[in-house]
């Protein structure tokens, strides 16, 4: 074989091997939004009835899935917030000052991240219980937070590995107080990591079952209720819920992308 | 002429939690509109003293005063110095503009007046046009630039700079010693600067202070530091020097006779010395002479080693009988001996006297001992 016809070769395979790549991580989501748009009515949803979009009229009838939903988001703003307030000043804190157990602290960040979920579920499960928190809304917040906060710290911490402690300095120099200082230059500088580990627990927070399963009482959350409706088939109205998350998922990663390109420009 | 001192730092110590002390009694006034540089080798506690003056750092015993006021509960924030940093710890985050404008926005100056200082400013540092751009755009000479516009902005009495210059490549780096004494006469704004660079401190500075193991060495003009130097540490960190060890023999006025372990020689010096006295001899290379005839008042026999040709200047290098080397530099072209045994000697002013560390020792071991 010559060179020129090896190479050839060569790029022809790096081609299959791609579109074999983005096949399997992308056919499931094809099926997901073809699906929802099933004009089927028959458990359990499968065959192809042809083109309808019926299902998103039906999913604003379902107010039992919305309210599932609006739960989840509701849980997962609300945990967010409270995990990235408590992550930034964690890992800034961590950080800047020496002070004793420090090491202790670090290793122990790692626990809600290593154990199985499912250990995790089951103790906070008995902690609840045994402090009479009724379950429900704020036990799912609690949850949330509780595993949340160590991504968030790690992510921060990412950020100030390179990290010049000087430029705070350099803030004092000028003029500007500890509390400005702050607010002008350590947080901005470290938004990036902030803003990332914001995004992956909110992520987290969104498609949790297990943690939930355990801590939810009576709330429902939207993964919850696909489990539920699970047992039933998949109706195509949780597929079209999906398809609005997904396209809505789309949207945000566009603007935020575009954003971080703009500024390295 | 009488000098306004601006900056005055009194029996200043600094030891950090751990026992490390890196600065001792350090006592230094600096002069308004001086270019002042600490010089040392790292770790000898010049930055942590120029971090005390900014406040970063906080004294451990003594008193630091800017313009007769302590500075002692003063935060960073609300001193009147303002400081250039090694790294240039340039907002990453913010433009040029507002890198520049930071210190005149926190005193929340009227925003037309910032507009117009901080043209002024990029006009200084010759970076008219570069207000729009992130400090990742710009080169480490420009990020310098800035970095000083930013520290000048708020005017202040005393500028401190952290070894501004680290970073940047040789060319750079003399391109920028110019500019920055240019500025500093221009603004006539005091300049405490800290270098290990002692090249860069001689063509500089007003005076140069050396610092060795948190102590200050000497603090003077840079033709005396390199001409007088008052410890052996000065003599041999500034420049090519050679040190003799040797005890006072005998003095005659001025003149001093000096035994060496290898032979005597004489040395004239300003400063009272005894006899016995234990005593440190430098000698540039190029004040150092040898002949095949012995000289009145020197008997120092050595054997030529090697000559090398350096361009202009012909180094040769003798061994005297106890091993001990001695570096000579003479402009090529001259007549001299180039083997064989040779008699060193050299103008009795030109040999500098200092007296011995051990002498010290043996000073404060006499007065534990007899007292």
């Amino acid at each position: 074989m010559t060179r020129k016809n090896k190479k050839r070769l060569q790029k022809g395979f790096s081609i299959v091997y791609c579109c074999l790549i983005y096949l399997f991580l992308f056919l499931p989501i094809t099926v997901i939004v073809t699906n929802s748009f099933n004009a089927t009515t028959s458990k359990p949803y499968m065959t192809w009835k042809g083109f309808s979009t019926d299902w998103y009229g039906k999913l604003f009838d379902n107010t039992a899935l919305l309210e599932s939903f609006g739960n989840t988001m509701f849980i997962a703003i609300v945990s967010t917030l409270l995990a990235t307030a408590i992550g930034t000043l964690a890992a800034v804190g961590m950080y800047k000052y020496k002070f004793k157990g420090k090491s202790v602290i670090d290793a122990l960040l790692y626990i809600p991240v290593v154990i199985p979920e499912i250990v995790l579920g089951i103790s906070l499960l008995t902690l609840f219980s045994n402090t009479n928190i009724p379950r429900g809304t704020l036990t799912l917040v609690l949850a949330h937070t509780t595993f949340s906060i160590p991504f968030v710290v790690f992510n921060i911490r990412a950020r100030l590995s390179g990290y010049d402690k000087s430029i705070e300095e350099a803030s004092m120099d000028l003029g500007a107080g500890r509390v400005k200082t702050f607010f002008n230059i350590t947080l901005p500088v470290l938004a990036p990591g902030i803003f990332g580990g914001a995004v992956l627990a909110f992520t987290l927070s969104i498609d949790d079952v297990i943690i939930s399963y355990f801590t939810n009482g009576q709330t429902k959350t939207f993964p919850l209720k696909v489990m539920e409706s699970i047992k039933s088939g998949v109706s195509p109205d949780i597929n079209a819920l999906s398809a609005l998350i997904l396209i809505g998922t789309i949207i945000f990663v566009v603007i935020t992308q575009s954003g971080v390109l703009s500024r390295n420009k | 002429m009488d000098k306004k001192v601006i900056v005055s730092l009194k029996n200043v110590n600094k030891i950090y939690d751990g026992g490390n002390h890196v600065v001792k009694n350090l006592d230094l006034d600096v002069y308004e509109g001086e270019f002042l540089t600490l010089l040392g080798s790292s770790g000898c506690g010049k930055t942590t003293t120029l971090r005390m003056i900014a406040g970063f750092e906080e004294v451990t015993s003594g008193t630091i005063t800017v313009e007769g006021e302590s500075i002692a509960e003063k935060e960073p924030y609300e001193r009147n110095v303002n400081t250039v940093f090694q790294s240039y710890a340039l907002f990453p985050h913010m433009t040029i503009y507002d890198n520049i404008a930071y210190g005149l926005k926190m005193k929340k100056t009227d925003k037309k007046e910032i507009a117009k200082r901080v043209s002024e400013m990029l006009d200084l540092v010759q970076l008219g046009g570069f207000e729009n751009r992130y400090p990742s755009q710009l080169s480490g000479g420009q990020k310098q630039r800035v970095a000083i516009a930013r520290a000048l902005i708020n005017q202040p009495r005393v500028l401190l700079l952290d070894e501004p210059l680290g970073a940047l490549d040789l060319k750079l780096r003399k391109q920028m010693q110019l500019e920055l004494k240019r500025l500093q006469r221009k603004l006539n704004i005091t300049f405490i600067y800290v270098t290990h660079d002692q090249e860069e401190a001689l063509s500089m500075s007003d005076r140069v202070a050396i610092m060795n193991n948190g102590i200050l060495e000497q603090v003077d003009i840079p033709e005396k530091i390199y001409e007088e130097p008052q410890t052996q540490f000065v003599a041999t960190f500034i420049g090519e020097t050679n040190i003799f060890e040797g005890c006072v023999n005998s003095i005659k006025g001025k003149d001093i006779d000096i035994m060496l372990e290898t032979g005597y020689v004489t040395a004239r010096s300003e400063n009272t010395f005894n006899q016995n006295d234990m005593v440190v001899i430098s000698i540039r290379p190029e004040r150092i002479k040898y002949s095949e005839q012995p000289k009145t008042g020197f008997a120092l026999k050595g054997i030529i080693k090697e000559q090398v040709y350096v361009g202009s200047v012909l180094k040769t290098i003798i061994v005297l009988p106890n091993g001990h080397e001695i570096k000579i530099e003479r402009l090529a072209g001259q007549k001299i001996p180039v083997s064989g045994d040779v008699y060193v000697y050299w103008d009795i002013d030109d040999a500098k006297l200092i007296q011995s560390e051990s002498n010290r020792i043996f000073n404060a071991l006499n007065n534990i001992m007899f007292t």
